[in-house]
């Protein structure tokens, strides 16, 4: 708190100033009042001088309060990445001899030896070796995972932890110049960039300014010529005018509006997704269509039993014993699977294991696995492998065409029934597309399956299309043709294939867990690295745009009402009969002029926490979306200002003046 | 009763007149030639003029050309103006005044200039300033359907297309329709008649029906005579009223229906029509309301307007002459009352926009849509798109210079004017009412409109050239960044419409347009009404 405040008063250099042109009108107004006031020395002018200085420090507040939250999440995510020792080697071997180094002194390029229990020093590549590694200071997530040598699973990060086992790695970026440091460098706001969306908003506001300037400064010749025809009166004060100009100019929007952008980023990585910029963001709201692959995405990353077919003449009690007995020790997550479907089934009991038994593993030449109890054999395979008859054998076909896995289950040598293994969609993801077709988004399922298992996935995770028997090269011509068409394309990735394709996707959610090049190509990272969550990234892109829109749309509609507080009482000398435009029946020129000021300036700080929130993106069309944000600030920023200004002329005259 | 009837009847007849001529006005937008039948003629017409296999051109190269013909043009009318001995100001600022589609007046037609300059001189402008009107909204059209290209189509070429194919046609059919009611056509200057009281009367004549039909379709509003549309050698009867009305809205009503057959979306223009239709009868209510209804006295404010049409027909004339940007009256403005008279200036301070001036009132109204979309898109969270095309900041420099252009000139033109000590000497009236006629002034040369408030001498060296500069600024500073806006998004590609784009042709998003299109124009001007015709209503100092 104290460095926000430190930070608010530190902006009011120029050159901070200059960064932010709506602002600096007001900057450059709160000067001229406060040199009037040393040559008019009134109450008025005063308070003026002083409201408007507080407006540029209520500014000022805002983007210190948004910076603060982006640095303490920096500090977080950099925490993680302190100094350590490494084992630095000459040659890519484990037994190579190695020197012991700070991490911060490794370059591109050096290979370091990570035993367990050691934290790995930098961004880097494994090349031999295979270990589980503890990534929960950089994911939050305490489940260990498995870092290897080639494949996708290859990519380390600085700050991360080995468990067991011992990694070769190849440091890919130098510490600090990692591709996390440079996001995080992002979040905490020191190379923020405008991004295109905002400068437009920017160069709208800059013209609107201009325009009030000079509906401004035209107002004090306009004057002059009615006192000169009156012959009575004196033309507009310099303090009046000023003050007309900081109420017209959109400075809620202005004061605001880089404390949105740098509040967008926050949101992201609070969701623990990091942006390469804030262009990314951006272009996330736009999105019309997202790539998703099934595996991992949509449905789970392994087939699970989904039901048991008993034979004609077998009880269904019958085969999911046998079934669980047989799975009893198959360690495959397939297997696992069985064991829950089978004990749901009313009668179904984990089987003894105090007598003699013997296990048998699943081997590529029985393609069986199973258990002997005593004298029994259960046995579960793949229906070729075992002697099924007809009926069962066109069952297992049938199952095989949909894209399930069927497996016979025996006793004995004797056919029960099958289990059937398919693939399971995720929970609420059938929610979550509906919710995003809502909002104009079509999803789109990739699968290397055939077209037939495909369809019937698509249509139960309720994806809008799919394609089908996909290759890696697939992607890339898919997102090319989409965007020809006239889409923005979002895709996740996590392989060196999917870099191409992440590299010509509008928005490219890498996976932590990736490889180097697909996290160089895309242009986020998911830290949890959740495909799922391309969906909320989405929701902050257009969160983002939408708090802009409402705050501009707000700003701009204010203006009604602080031109019926401030005209009449500029003008009542002069034209009396003015005074039923007073609609307000606000007290003096005065107090009506110094409670536009004030509402002005106040509005700011009652903003912020909008602004850093974000106005709500509910999945909703366009069209919807349009009617309620217009409602509440169009509407809104129309009345609310008729309300605000009548109040604190109520508090001005009955306290102060 | 009659008063709703005439403008229903009014508004039926123009969409039954506009819609059919929609037809060839897209094909003319979307610059192809006429029809498949007409490309022979249309062959043999454009290598007439040399523009056989005329290439298309870029943005850069459309502003040097139009910017070389206008001026081209100032130059020739400067001079041919010059051989009737007109002093040098008003030369220029007439100029200016016809060329720029303006055709602000401070001379007087029959006293001050020949039958020769008036048809070779002004009658040619009336035709040109139309026609590049409607090119630069053909430009305009074509950046937002066309897909990654630098093409804008061909100035010259849309300019004699529209010239011969729409402009010339109607004219001299509705020249004709116009004698047959009784206004003169003759090479005749002047005639001296026995008047009824006694005396003779010398009556200025001249070519006026051939004149009238363009001045009114082309929405210039020059009129041969200083009485314009109210001398009843200009517009005699009340069908002549009726077809001049009418004939002021029927180009660009036309347009906007044209615009949404070219974008391939009728709702789109259909829409624009229905937001600008809102406006126009707003308009008319209000002024009829004031002007109708004047404390103490039972017929209303007749002040200043032709018994011959009475009040209605006036206000009537009076909000389509300021909703287009003609300037033609049949009334004179400076009589009415002090919101009756706000009313034609709140139509030009809204940037006639209300169908507009040929060509320049729908792109006007484009760039107020782009500046809607611009915001109703951010409201929808998506980077704002009109068309299937964004709106980034290239776009919206261009936009912000054009919607800017006008006011700024508007303030800053009437704020020299009531500074220049010798303003007061030209004014008929003091207080409020003295600065809404330069506040008017200033309105009328920087909208490019032409209609005087009446009351202002404007024939002095600092209005003539002022108000000159206020034409060409006022026009220019707003056609160049249309046409570089054009370009910029001709080379976009054409984004897809999904349910989450933001719908252009709904009732909210009209909401949302006119709800700008208030908002822009109050708070530009606002401070300036209150001094002007609020401050003489709600009976100030005066």
């Amino acid at each position: 708190m104290r460095d926000t405040l430190v930070q608010t008063f530190a902006k009011l250099h120029p050159r901070e100033q200059l960064r932010n042109p709506v602002m600096f009108t007001v900057y450059l107004g709160a000067f001229l009042t406060t040199l009037l006031g040393f040559g008019e020395p009134t109450p008025f002018v005063w308070s003026v001088t002083l409201w408007l200085w507080a407006t540029v420090l209520f500014s000022n507040f805002a983007e210190a309060v948004a910076e603060g939250r982006g640095k303490a999440q920096a500090a977080a995510l950099r925490k993680t990445r302190s100094e350590v020792q490494a084992k630095r080697l000459a040659s890519p071997d484990w037994e190579a001899p190695f020197t012991v180094v700070a991490s911060t002194s490794l370059k591109q390029g050096d290979l370091v030896i990570v035993a367990a229990s050691e934290t790995i020093p930098a961004d880097g590549e494994v090349v031999q070796g295979a270990a589980s590694v503890d990534e929960s200071a950089v994911t939050g997530e305490s489940a260990p995972v498995v870092r290897e040598s080639g494949g996708d699973r290859s990519s380390v990060t600085g700050g991360t932890r080995v468990l067991s086992d011992r990694l070769l790695i190849r440091i890919s970026a130098a510490p600090g110049q990692g591709f996390l440091d440079r996001m995080i460098a992002l979040v905490e706001g020191a190379q923020r960039q405008k991004t295109p969306n905002e400068i437009a908003l920017t160069i709208l506001l800059v013209t609107l300014t201009a325009i009030f300037l000079v509906v401004t400064v035209t107002l004090w010749p306009f004057s002059l010529f009615a006192v000169q025809q009156a012959g009575k009166g004196t033309p507009l004060g310099l303090v009046s005018l000023v003050a007309l100009f900081v109420c017209l100019a959109p400075t809620t929007i202005g004061a605001l509006l880089s404390a949105i952008g740098i509040a967008g980023m926050n949101r992201l990585s609070r969701v623990n997704v990091l942006a390469t910029s804030g262009r990314a963001v951006e272009a996330s709201g736009d999105v019309d269509t997202l790539l998703l692959d099934k595996t991992g995405t949509i449905t789970y990353g392994n087939r699970m039993a989904d039901r048991f077919v008993p034979l004609e003449g077998v009880k269904l009690a019958d085969l999911a014993q046998a079934a669980l007995n047989a799975s009893w020790a198959d360690r495959t997550p397939e297997g696992r699977s069985i064991l829950p479907l089978a004990l749901a089934v009313p009668g179904v009991k984990e089987p003894d294991l105090s007598g003699p038994h013997r296990v048998h593993e699943f081997t590529a030449q029985t393609r069986m696995s199973g258990l002997d109890l005593g004298s029994i054999l259960y046995r579960k395979g793949a229906p070729s492998s075992m002697a099924v008859p007809e009926a069962v054998q066109k069952e297992a076909d049938q199952a095989a065409r949909l894209g399930a896995t069927p497996l016979a289950v025996g006793v004995d040598g004797r056919i029960l029934g099958l289990v059937i293994l398919k693939d399971i969609i995720k929970e609420g993801i059938r929610d979550k597309f509906a919710q995003l077709r809502a909002m104009g988004i079509k999803t789109i399922m990739i699968t290397g399956d055939n077209p037939l298992t495909a369809a019937s996935i698509a249509a139960e995770a309720g994806v809008d299309d799919f394609i089908a028997e996909a290759k890696p090269e697939d992607k890339l011509a898919l997102i090319r043709q989409l965007q020809a068409e006239g889409h923005l394309v979002a895709m996740t990735g996590d392989g060196t294939n999917d870099a191409p394709a992440l590299a010509q996707a509008d928005v490219a959610v890498a996976m932590n867990s990736g490889t180097q090049a697909s996290k160089e190509a895309a242009n986020m990272v998911d830290l949890d690295s959740n495909p799922t969550k391309l969906t909320e990234v989405v929701l902050v892109g257009k969160q983002l745009l939408v708090t802009r829109g409402a705050l501009t749309t707000f700003s701009i509609a204010n203006d009604v009402a602080k031109y019926f507080a401030i005209l009449p009482a500029m003008f009542l000398a002069l034209y009396p009969g003015l005074a039923v435009l007073n609609i307000l029946h606000l007290a003096t020129a005065e107090s009506s002029i110094l409670s536009a000021v004030i509402f002005n300036a106040l509005i700011i700080p009652a903003l912020i926490p909008l602004a850093l929130r974000g106005v709500k993106a509910a999945s909703q069309s366009a069209a919807a979306l349009l009617r309620r944000n217009l409602l509440i600030y169009g509407l809104g920023g129309l009345v609310l200002p008729f309300v605000g200004i009548k109040l604190i002329d109520i508090v001005l005259t009955g306290h102060f003046w | 009763m009659n008063e709703l009837m005439t403008v229903t009847l009014y508004l039926g007849v123009l969409v039954l007149a506009a819609w059919p001529l929609s037809r060839p006005l897209a094909a003319l937008m979307s610059g192809t030639g006429l029809s498949k039948r007409g490309s022979s003629i249309d062959r043999v017409v454009l290598s007439l003029f040399g523009l056989k296999n005329a290439p298309g051109q870029t943005a850069p190269q459309w502003v040097t050309t139009l910017l070389t013909f206008s001026l081209l043009e100032i130059l020739v009318l400067f001079l041919i103006l010059g051989l009737d001995g007109v002093p040098w100001e008003l030369s220029l600022n007439t100029a200016v005044s016809f060329v720029t589609n303006t055709n602000w007046q401070n001379y007087a037609g029959e006293s001050t200039l020949s039958p020769f300059s008036q048809m070779v001189g002004l009658a040619v402008q009336n035709f040109l300033s139309a026609a590049c009107g409607f090119a630069v909204l053909a430009a305009l059209v074509r950046g937002l359907v066309c897909k990654e290209s630098q093409d804008l189509g061909n100035f010259a070429v849309d300019v004699v297309r529209f010239t011969l194919y729409v402009l010339l046609p109607i004219s001299v059919v509705y020249a004709l329709f116009l004698v047959s009611q009784g206004v003169v056509q003759t090479w005749t200057t002047s005639v001296t008649v026995q008047t009824l009281a006694g005396t003779t009367q010398t009556l200025a004549l001249g070519p006026v029906a051939s004149q009238e039909a363009i001045k009114m379709l082309g929405t210039n509003g020059g009129g041969y005579f200083n009485a314009n549309s109210a001398h009843p050698f200009e517009n005699p009867t009340g069908l002549s009223n009726f077809v001049q009305m009418l004939s002021m809205f029927l180009i660009p009503a036309a347009s906007v229906f044209a615009f949404g057959r070219v974008v391939r979306d009728r709702r789109q223009g259909i829409s624009l029509a229905v937001v600008m239709t809102l406006l126009f009868v707003l308009a008319v209510g209000l002024a009829w309301w004031a002007e109708s209804s004047v404390a103490g006295s039972a017929t209303g404010n007749m002040e200043g307007k032709e018994t011959r049409f009475g009040i209605f027909p006036s206000v009537l004339f009076s909000a389509i002459t300021t909703s287009t940007s003609t300037g033609a009256v049949n009334a004179m403005h400076d009589s009415y009352t002090a919101l009756g008279g706000l009313v034609p200036l709140a139509l030009m301070h809204l940037g006639e926009v209300v169908f507009g001036g040929v060509g320049s009132g729908l792109y006007g109204m484009l760039l107020m849509v782009l500046l809607t979309v611009f915001v109703g898109g951010l409201l929808v969270g998506r980077t704002p798109e009109y068309l299937g095309k964004k709106i980034e900041p290239r776009e919206m420099t261009l936009i912000s210079i054009a919607l800017l252009v006008t006011p700024v000139v508007t303030l800053l033109g009437t704020a020299a004017g009531v500074l220049w000590p010798d303003a007061v000497k030209s004014l008929n009236n003091p207080g409020p009412h003295g600065f809404t006629e330069i506040l008017y002034a200033y309105t009328s040369a920087a909208n490019n409109n032409g209609s005087a408030f009446g009351g202002l001498n404007g024939n002095t060296p600092f209005f003539n050239l002022t108000l000159a500069a206020a034409m060409f600024v006022g026009r220019f500073g707003v056609m160049i960044p249309v046409v570089l806006l054009a370009g910029s998004l001709a080379q976009k590609r054409s984004m897809a419409t999904t349910s989450g784009t933001l719908p252009t042709h709904t009732v909210t998003f009209a909401v949302l347009l006119i709800f700008f299109l208030f908002l822009l124009a109050a708070l530009n001007f606002i401070p300036a009404w209150s001094l002007g015709p609020v401050a003489e209503a709600l009976g100030g100092a005066f």
